[in-house]
């Protein structure tokens, strides 16, 4: 089975990607960028395919929240 | 068309006052209750079939008819007539807002004798096997019977029937409930149907377009299917369009959870709604029902001498077409086992089979059916924005389209852990594994294929012929079309039940496994 990435993987320095991100949504509203993150989710999980790695995922998404 | 109607006539027997024992009774005079009454005369079963009513429902509900189906009722005699009556629709389009987000074609595949997908109404497909079950000898179709008593003992069952002159009693060796969502059968059982029940109300409109009306450049020529989320002219909620036959529509609206059902039925009102919709005002309303629905099955599909099929085991929402097209099937299913049960060919494991494949088959369904519903009426703000960002996309990416769901088109359950089946002992690169539906495919000296599985077992011998001692076989050629749709090499055979399901496949013929099989498959594991 396949194991979800627990350690940082992206490539080059995670701030610029964090950077990156960021900037990505710069000048959406608040509903639009909601919508643009709904869109980058289903195009990420879909290049990630594997079903119990996105389930992995799913869980690990929710032990965050207070 | 007239629809044949099914009057009340008091029989010998009622008069009599003296019950005669029937082998089966069918109680409701639906799709499904029809279509097995006709598969089990063919099997020279004398059979009765009992309805409340003395006619056929009104209005066209079912619409669509899948191939699977299609071939069902080609073995009973009225497949070729629905096929050519029905529509065929081809171009599926799926708006989302002002665009269109994308189109799918049904692409059929090619060498089939039936199409994937006809749509014709529900009450000219009832038509066909009121008919068909008039011509039949072998069936009393009694109307203005309603069942009110049901009473089992070891040998069969007693039902009590109420009719415009009084109650009487019949008794039949087997009973099966064919009488709807609500049926009075299954709470007579005390059997439990449960699932989930869906808030959202929809309307259905029938509507016929004046001659020359083509709204929004839809040509009625060339049917779609037409379906819309979120539409400017109906805001947040659905709308589909289908075709049918004699020019006939169907439009299924979204109304919401909130929606005034007493206000939603006002005919000016309904109008209105599909004169947005199709921006003229050239057509007439000739049927509507509001409506909501349902997902959900009886716990379990027999109770001793008494079986369900169609709604009344089961209920999905309209959305791909289960419905009807899984209670046809059924019927399908149950017909030669019950048939081998009375004639004392097959063990009572048979019918324990039927419940087992059909449990599956209604679990199957209902969660298609859930989650086209769920995508079409979605529940959070986060699951309409997902939804969203799926149409969104799918307008210009591939990878979002499967996403879409408007409704999956109906396709044979694959019972591949049915009792009734052998398991592969040789590997097979690919065809139908045993407990699934054997295709079809054309024959070299014309015909099909299909047309010449049933009524009873069948051996498929692939290059050249072999000898069972009571089974048809049919030779074909070891290489070509059917050979590839079975992953069949020269050598091969495969043991075909008598509702078209692979029971056991090997690559070199072995009488005695066939035997074994065949017994198997008879519900009498040796």
């Amino acid at each position: 089975m396949n194991q979800l990435t627990l350690t940082p993987n992206f490539a080059g320095e995670a701030d610029a990607f964090y950077a990156e991100l960021i900037a990505a949504q710069a000048g959406l509203s608040d509903e639009q960028a909601a919508d643009w993150l709904a869109r980058l989710t289903l195009i990420l999980c879909n290049h990630i395919g594997d079903r119990e790695l996105l389930r992995q995922a799913f869980a690990l998404a929710h032990q965050h929240h207070d | 068309m007239d629809l044949p109607r099914y009057p009340y006539h008091q029989t010998l027997e009622q008069r009599a006052g003296q019950p005669q024992r029937r082998p089966v009774v069918i109680v409701g005079a639906g799709p499904v209750g029809l279509t097995l009454a006709l598969d089990l005369a063919k099997r020279d079963l004398p059979v009765v079939v009992i309805d409340d009513s003395d006619r056929i429902g009104e209005g066209s509900r079912a619409v669509c008819w899948a191939k699977k189906t299609l071939e069902v009722f080609d073995r009973i005699g009225v497949g070729e007539a629905v096929a050519r009556e029905g529509v065929r629709w081809q171009r599926g389009r799926v708006f989302h807002g002002e665009r269109e987000a994308y189109a799918f074609d049904l692409l059929p595949e090619p060498h089939h004798k039936m199409p994937a997908m006809v749509n014709l109404q529900q009450d000219q497909v009832e038509a066909r096997l009121v008919r068909a079950v008039q011509l039949d000898p072998r069936i009393e179709l009694r109307g203005k019977h309603e069942l009110i008593g049901l009473e089992q003992d070891g040998e069969g069952a007693t039902l009590t029937v109420r009719t415009p002159d009084g109650l009487f009693d019949m008794r039949a060796d087997w009973v099966v409930a064919c009488d709807g969502a609500r049926s009075p059968t299954r709470t007579l059982l005390g059997l439990g149907f449960h699932g989930q029940v869906f808030e959202d109300r929809f309307l259905i409109a029938d509507v016929r377009l004046a001659p020359g009306v083509r709204p929004r450049g839809l040509d009625p020529a060339r049917p779609e299917r037409w379906f819309w989320f979120d539409p400017p002219f109906h805001r947040g909620q659905s709308v589909l369009l289908h075709a049918q036959a004699d020019g006939l529509w169907r439009i299924d609206f979204q109304l919401g959870r909130d929606a005034d059902v007493e206000a939603e039925r006002d005919p000016a009102r309904i109008k209105a709604r599909v004169a947005a919709m199709l921006g003229t005002e050239g057509f007439e309303l000739a049927w509507s029902s509001i409506y909501q629905f349902c997902c959900r099955r009886a716990e379990r599909f027999r109770s001793g001498r008494v079986l369900l099929a169609g709604d009344a085991a089961h209920q999905v929402s309209p959305f791909g077409a289960r419905g009807a097209n899984s209670g046809v099937q059924d019927a399908d299913n149950l017909g030669w086992k019950l048939a081998a049960v009375v004639k004392g060919e097959g063990g009572d494991g048979l019918l324990d089979s039927y419940e087992f494949e059909r449990l599956e088959a209604a679990d199957d369904n209902i969660g298609h059916s859930t989650r086209a519903t769920d995508f079409i009426s979605p529940k959070s703000a986060l699951s309409r924005r997902l939804r969203k960002a799926a149409l969104d996309l799918a307008a210009h990416t591939e990878l979002a389209k499967p996403l879409v769901n408007s409704g999956r088109l109906s396709m044979p359950t694959e019972h591949v852990d049915s009792p009734l089946s052998t398991p592969d002992a040789d590997p097979w690169a690919g065809g139908p594994s045993p407990g699934c539906p054997a295709p079809d495919a054309p024959l070299d000296g014309g015909g099909w294929l299909s047309e010449r599985l049933g009524p009873g077992f069948v051996l498929l011998a692939f290059g050249w012929p072999v000898e069972v001692d009571g089974l048809r076989v049919i030779t074909l050629p070891g290489e070509g079309l059917a050979a590839s749709r079975y992953g069949a090499r020269p050598g091969s055979v495969l043991l075909i039940r008598p509702d078209a399901v692979v029971a056991a496949r090997w690559h070199r013929f072995d009488a005695a496994a066939v035997q074994a099989a065949l017994a198997r498959a008879h519900g009498r594991p040796s």
